[in-house]
């Protein structure tokens, strides 16, 4: 073969607890397409981020091209010729198509201080042209949708003379028709010679499309072979790999009759036709990939999105909740996936964290009655063992566990029927993860039904009574505590079983 | 057809809305629509048009200047001070007075820039202090005797006032810098955004300091052409202008979030503010009325401009 276009050899990157990348090597050709498959977490992003500059390794080399390079910064990367796609795209919504792919680099006159406008629109168009695209370099980007943003993206990689051009999860906001366009566009730049890394866990994406497959699981670099031979159901299992050895202390509850049933939801593009029911005492697990429409699910029934079809019943009553109060109201609780920002008030005290929902009922002539607030919480904080030195203390300081604490104890404080738990132990230390687990079992155990989302199949798996899996806006598989294994949540998740209705 | 007519009115709502007040006020009241009155409403705007363009540039990049109004007060004040009793000639009392007023901008930048104070409590502080300058550097009285050289700037050129020249060139020049200088280009990136910028090799502080000198400028000019026009410097003019401005600079299509926002907008909401204040005296509607109505006039123009942008999304 010829030389690699790019090679990383021995890259190390930890952050504070984690080993996110452990000595990982990986080379890519001259008009290749590479697919980086792996869970959430195993490690892609951090490291195509080392690629592109917005992380710096704590050590390995980096070659390009033959020659060893040193990428301390995005710009550096971008002089090299290494553009990564973010999910979330760098565009500025205001400026021009054209304005955005030369910022910084506008053809000028006038000694440098005037724009030549007429220039730029043309430059700009003659990058677009050979890329038979729909908008023109005229349009303004705000006018663009998610699809044709990507596509700016990636005209502004070329305009960089782009070697190497990395996507992360490029399709995850695309309809099928845009991402077939999308997936033109990349094997015309393959014909042309650039190395193309393509970051996802669609397997019919990634036998679509790619030359090489590498799979990352935990930090590591499992596998890299030619696609072709390889079968889905080979990558799903060097993605999954792992035994489940993790403990889990799923304490059996009673499960009682049926609390929540859902029928037909609705709600926007992003969910279609989810039918499901949650009985008292019972854990049901969503799994998914991230976006797939699980948190959609949590949204709508908490009355933070709306409804826009389905029925919803609750004890068999039909409710239709339009907002979080609403739903509060009817004894339904939110655990949200981002503690920091959907969840705490982060510069106020535990207490006020902990109990803001029920200043309402401890309340007399509109002063908050203070000494039942806190006999309160004293209770919740031996119950739950939020380890706090006093209640005045700030949730900022608080470790991310006991931060997750002081959330469950405020839905506890409404006595809640359901709780619907979004991610609940992303971002908490191991031992920490085991409390909130039990602590989960022990809700159950009282008879409150719980839905639980989580990216996390061993988590998913541990404490679950019964398992739902989500793609693409709908239910793809129900599996019952006995039969669910990762492969088999992981092939619905991906794609490669049927609905099962 | 409809579209297009929408598309127009979203683009130039701020001229829609100068029509809407203008054709039922040129019914109401025959003066209206006369030579004479279209000059004086078109003198009386050009103070806070000039102010408004400086403040557009700064809405632009997400931020605000609470003190244009303190800045025309403390240049028009030191202009008349150095060329009276300071004993300077008009010319050189002029342009240090316009150097004082540059330096506010520097400083508003400094502190927002290297200080990381939020640009609204920034020009908040410099805004009481550049007042509080003034009042010391007058004593709190009027400084009046200005020579011919000064007050030309406020006299008619023919039957046209000085100062509405002075906006044109003002406009002409800013409308370059925003719109077709490299500078200009990077004011619209750093207010849509930042970070996007700083990847690009643009440098925002440079961009700020910029945006905060003009915006100063602007103010200053302002200042002078004041105290021409009152052939005296008020301790306590410009009281009250940054108000004018932001809400000209808004209604003329400026965002407060950033990003968005022309000089020519900022002139045209400027005209909105100086027509309904001209039509409503012409009308003799009581001068307390007046704030009411155009507080209310203010909410309806800025309400229907997001309803068509947000229709047309």
């Amino acid at each position: 073969m010829a030389i690699p276009r790019l090679q990383l050899v021995h890259i190390v990157k930890s952050f504070p607890g984690v080993q996110a990348v452990q000595d990982v090597s990986i080379e890519a050709y001259p008009g290749e397409i590479l697919a980086l498959a792996g869970e959430n977490g195993a490690g892609k992003s951090t490291l195509m981020n080392i690629l592109s500059g917005s992380l710096l390794a704590d050590s390995g080399r980096i070659w390009l091209d033959g020659e060893e390079v040193d990428i301390s910064s995005p710009r550096r990367a971008q002089e090299l010729g290494i553009a990564m796609i973010h999910q979330e795209l760098a565009l500025i919504p205001q400026m021009t198509v054209a304005q955005n792919i030369f910022l910084g680099r506008e053809p000028r006159f006038a000694s440098g201080l005037l724009v030549d406008s007429r220039k730029l629109l043309q430059q700009a168009q003659a990058l677009l042209d050979p890329l038979q695209l729909d908008f023109s370099a005229s349009a303004l980007v705000s006018d663009l949708s998610i699809a044709q943003r990507q596509m700016v993206e990636i005209a502004k990689a070329l305009s960089f003379q782009a070697r190497v051009i990395i996507l992360d999860e490029p399709t995850s906001a695309l309809s099928e028709r845009e991402s077939d366009i999308l997936f033109a566009l990349m094997r015309s730049l393959r014909e042309k010679g650039v190395t193309l890394i393509y970051i996802s866990h669609r397997m019919e994406e990634i036998f679509n499309l790619s030359d090489r497959t590498a799979v990352m699981r935990d930090g590591q670099m499992v596998d890299i072979a030619p696609t072709q031979a390889l079968t889905p159901q080979m990558v799903v299992q060097k993605m999954v790999g792992r035994e489940l050895k993790d403990f889990f202390p799923k304490t059996e509850a009673q499960i009682g009759e049926i609390l929540l049933d859902v029928r037909g939801l609705r709600s926007g593009k992003r969910l279609q036709d989810v039918s499901f029911s949650l009985r008292r005492g019972e854990i049901l697990g969503l799994a998914g990939l991230v976006g797939s429409g699980r948190t959609e699910v949590a949204r709508v029934l908490f009355g933070a999105d709306p409804l826009d079809g389905g029925e919803i019943k609750l004890a068999g009553q039909v409710i239709h909740p339009h907002s979080p109060q609403e739903a509060i109201r009817l004894g339904i609780g939110l655990v949200t996936e981002d503690r920091k920002v959907q969840s705490l008030f982060l510069g106020q005290s535990v207490r006020s964290n902990a109990s803001v929902l029920l200043f309402e009922k401890l309340t007399r002539l509109g002063f908050i009655l203070y000494g039942r607030v806190d006999a309160w919480m004293r209770g919740a904080i031996s119950q739950l063992t939020i380890r706090t030195p006093n209640l005045g203390q700030k949730v900022r300081n608080l470790s991310g566990g006991n931060q997750q604490k002081v959330v469950i104890a405020r839905w506890l404080s409404i006595n809640p029927q359901v709780l619907i738990l979004d991610e609940p132990t992303r971002g908490i230390d191991v031992a920490s993860k085991a409390e909130i687990h039990t602590l989960i079992s022990e809700l159950a155990t009282k008879g409150i039904a719980i839905l639980m989302i989580s990216s996390e199949l061993p988590e998913i798996l541990g404490i679950s009574d019964r398992i739902l899996v989500m793609r693409e806006g709908r239910l793809m598989a129900e599996l019952n505590r006995a039969e669910a294994t990762q492969d088999r949540i992981m092939q619905a998740a991906t794609g490669q079983i049927e609905a099962s209705g | 057809m409809r579209h297009s007519l929408l598309n127009f009115t979203r683009s130039n709502s701020g001229l829609v809305i100068l029509l809407v007040l203008a054709i039922p006020l040129s019914l109401l009241s025959p003066d209206f629509l006369t030579g004479a009155n279209l000059l004086t409403v078109a003198l009386q705007v050009s103070m806070i048009a000039i102010t408004a363009i400086g403040m557009t540039f700064a809405l632009i990049t997400g931020g605000v200047d609470l003190s244009v109004g303190a800045v025309a007060a403390l240049t028009g004040a030191l202009a008349a001070g150095l060329a009276t009793s300071g004993g300077l000639g008009t010319y050189p009392a002029l342009f240090l007075a316009m150097a004082a007023a540059a330096g506010v901008g520097l400083l508003n930048a400094a502190l927002i820039v290297w200080g990381r104070i939020p640009p609204f409590v920034a020009t908040l502080a410099t805004m009481a202090a550049a007042r509080g300058l003034t009042l010391v550097y007058t004593q709190g009285r009027p400084i009046s005797g200005l020579d011919a050289q000064f007050t030309f700037w406020a006299s008619n050129l023919g039957p046209i006032p000085v100062p509405i020249f002075v906006l044109i060139f003002v406009l002409i020049l800013t409308y370059i810098i925003l719109n077709r200088s490299l500078f200009g280009n990077y004011i619209f990136a750093v207010g849509g955004g930042e970070e996007t910028s700083r990847l690009a090799g643009i440098s925002p502080s440079r961009v700020k300091f910029g945006v905060y000198t003009i915006s100063a400028l602007c103010a200053g000019l302002t200042g002078l052409l004041l105290t021409a026009r009152l052939w005296s410097a008020q301790p306590n003019s410009g009281t009250g202008l940054e108000l004018d401005a932001i809400a000209a600079s808004v209604l003329g299509g400026a965002s407060l979030l950033g990003g968005a926002g022309s000089v020519t907008g900022a002139v045209t909401g400027a005209f909105i503010v100086g027509v309904l204040s001209n039509g409503l005296n012409l009308l003799e509607v009581p001068s307390y009325n007046q704030q009411v109505i155009k507080g209310l006039v203010f909410i309806v123009a800025v309400l229907l401009d997001y309803l068509l942008k947000r229709r047309l999304k």
